[in-house]
């Protein structure tokens, strides 16, 4: 049987792009509907194609005020977790002190708690501190729940480094500061930026804790589901499908130099 | 290319020790190593010999002691401001950089802006001029060592230290890298300071081998006085192979003849290290295995007379292509090791033989009784 001999062969193909369509429809049931003109407020059922909402993304109030919002929570959440979670991540890995242990398993912590349950204690916690909620508890939270990822992923990366690299450094003439920026912060950039593009991306869909802690706040993931209570603007299809191709833009982008780089090491 | 060089000096080590809590890793240990010079830091792993190495380097804090280099007292400068490289065991190559910059990473952090001839030039003298855009991942063994090499070397240190530098390679590569280091030294005029736990590497290299053992040095000298003249069971043993037979000294002169096996053996006084030379003590008798020939029992009466003799009977031999490898039992030992280049080869010489064993007196070395027969013998298939 040629059919099943052929489908022997390509088994491993199969099974991939199998899983990728599993992975990728739900993104692109997003996409197609961002050019959708439904009738009436919810966007649940093909009408007809159209830009409109392409060609005025903020045309909802307060959306891109939410957006922007989540944007810049997201951003210092990932700058102050990836910089804090570096820092912790080489102290645990390079240095012996009291209570290494007991800290290295409890930065796990927030990663295993279910987020309900951290949400609801941290808001209690604001609270009795007196806390105004907003912009700056959010803040406070996504650091906190950002970090443990960051320390994992440096970690992972911190742990597989030379140290010899670093003595290699100093016995050729570069002083502390010298060693760190030329040999350790490069060697552990991957690790570091893992962890930042993984802070971000928590951070700017939670929902959650952001939901629990952010008072009068709106930010973009909680819009979503306000603005599903009573209809769902087009808009924000395009802003997710928007993201998506950001995202796979960037990887793309990046994988590109990535290659580059090889092939002219090559030749 | 110079004006560091000949503001050097002799590296001098004067009771540098280094204890890590209870473990004493290198006993207080004075050491002197001439300017310009190949010396080797050989020994079994755990005998100190890296940690030494890195003291010298600054890469580790000496307990005690003090490291010179000329005049100057090096011992509280960090690594990075000491004029002295590694090329590390393991190379350390920064896998971010190409080969350029690894080589040029020293002279960048010196300062220095025109790398680009210096570079040029060094990976010319280490034969990888057209490697220079590759990445330390993209090169062979015998590459990256010889990389590492370079970029220790071009900032012209004034003592180039070698950690296991060859311990990565495979038996050819290493012959060949050793002589290439050889070249590179020569060349260079740097001091090299090379730690390894391969006698033979130290002996092709080194123009001094010191030898370590549990944190001191046991015998330092010539490649080849260390081999004729050792002073210890560990070095007789640790270097090459020795023949070592226990006997009581029966009478004393210009040779001592010693009572051992149920024959007398001589040996020149001169050559004998042990503390006392008395007729009544106790000495160990060394002998080298290619010194000694080797006689079917039938033909013992053409053996010349005045050479010291030894019976036995082999129990093993092994054909080697050059040379044929006897184990031979006797009174004076179990296990007596020969030696014989595959000449003229006696076909009676098979296992089980009756022999007789014999050499020249003057080949043989004496050695206080009082230390451990074994001492260094199993070490090195342990360090392989």
């Amino acid at each position: 049987m040629p059919v099943l001999r052929w489908i022997r062969r390509n088994l491993i193909v199969i099974a991939g792009l199998l899983t990728l369509a599993y992975m990728i429809l739900p993104n692109i049931v997003v996409m197609v509907f961002s050019f959708n003109k439904p009738n009436g407020r919810f966007n649940y059922a093909w009408q007809q194609f159209s830009l409109d909402a392409w060609k005025d993304p903020c045309g909802v109030a307060d959306l891109c005020g939410s957006l922007s919002l989540s944007l810049q929570i997201a951003f210092w959440a990932t700058l102050g977790a990836t910089a804090l979670g570096t820092m912790i991540a080489f102290a645990l890995v390079r240095y012996r002190f009291r209570a290494r242990g007991a800290i290295n398993s409890l930065i796990f912590l927030p990663m295993a708690m279910p987020e309900v349950v951290m949400a609801a204690s941290l808001l209690t916690l604001f609270l009795n501190m007196g806390a105004e909620l907003g912009f700056w508890t959010v803040l406070i939270a996504h650091i906190m729940f950002c970090l443990s990822f960051v320390v994992t992923a440096v970690k992972a990366r911190v742990m597989s480094m030379d140290p010899r690299l670093e003595e290699a450094a100093r016995d050729l003439y570069a002083g502390p500061v010298q060693t760190f920026v030329r040999v350790t912060l490069p060697i552990a950039a991957p690790g570091i930026a893992a962890g930042a593009l993984l802070a971000f991306a928590l951070s700017f869909d939670d929902f959650i804790i952001t939901n629990f802690n952010a008072g009068s706040t709106v930010t973009f993931p909680m819009f979503v589901w306000g603005s599903a209570q009573r209809g769902t603007p087009v808009q924000i299809n395009v802003i997710g499908t928007a993201m998506f191709v950001i995202a796979v833009l960037m990887v793309l982008v990046g994988q590109l130099i990535a290659s580059r780089r090889k092939s002219n090491a090559r030749n | 290319m110079t004006q560091q060089q000949t503001a050097g000096g002799d590296v001098r080590l004067a009771g540098i020790s280094k204890t890590y809590g209870s473990f004493t890793a290198v006993h207080p240990l004075d050491l002197t190593v001439p300017q310009g010079s190949f010396f080797a830091l050989l020994g079994a792993s755990g005998c100190g010999k890296t940690t030494t190495l890195r003291m010298i380097a600054g890469l580790e804090e000496a307990t005690t002691g003090t490291v010179f280099l000329g005049d100057k007292d090096i011992t509280d400068l960090p690594p990075y401001k000491r004029p002295v490289n590694t090329v590390f065991q393991s190379y350390a190559l920064f896998p971010h950089l190409d080969i350029t910059e690894n080589v040029a990473f020293g002279l960048r952090r010196r300062g220095i802006k025109s790398v680009k001839k210096q570079v040029d030039e060094m990976l010319e003298l280490v034969q990888l001029g057209d490697f220079a855009r590759r990445k330390p991942h993209q090169l062979s063994g015998g590459q990256q060592q010889r990389v590492a090499v370079a970029r220790a070397l071009i900032n012209h240190p004034q003592v180039l230290l070698l950690d296991e530098p060859l311990g990565a390679l495979d038996l050819k590569l290493r012959r060949q890298m050793q002589l290439e280091l050889k070249r590179i030294q020569t060349e260079v005029g740097i001091t090299f300071v090379h730690v390894t736990h391969d006698q033979e590497e130290a002996m092709t290299m080194a123009d001094t081998v010191a030898v370590m053992n549990g944190g001191r040095v046991e015998q330092l000298g010539a490649p080849a006085d260390l081999y004729e003249n050792p002073r210890t069971t560990f070095v007789a043993n640790f270097l090459g192979t020795s023949n070592l037979i226990g006997g009581e000294i029966v009478s004393t002169g210009e040779n001592l003849v010693v009572a051992a096996g149920g024959g007398k053996l001589a040996l020149p006084r001169e050559r004998c290290s042990a503390s006392s030379t008395a007729a009544g003590g106790r000495l160990l008798l060394g002998i080298r295995p290619e010194k000694i020939s080797l006689a079917h029992a039938d033909d013992a009466d053409d053996i010349p007379a005045g050479r010291n003799r030894v019976t036995g009977r082999i129990t093993d031999s092994s054909f080697i292509g050059v040379s044929t490898q006897y184990v031979v039992e006797s009174p004076a030992g179990t296990a007596l090791q020969v030696y014989e280049q595959n000449i003229e080869r006696d076909t009676r010489l098979v296992p089980g033989a009756e022999v007789v064993l014999h050499w020249n007196p003057a080949h043989t070395f004496g050695l206080d009784a009082a230390q451990d027969i074994d001492a260094g013998a199993t070490s090195v298939e342990d360090a392989e």
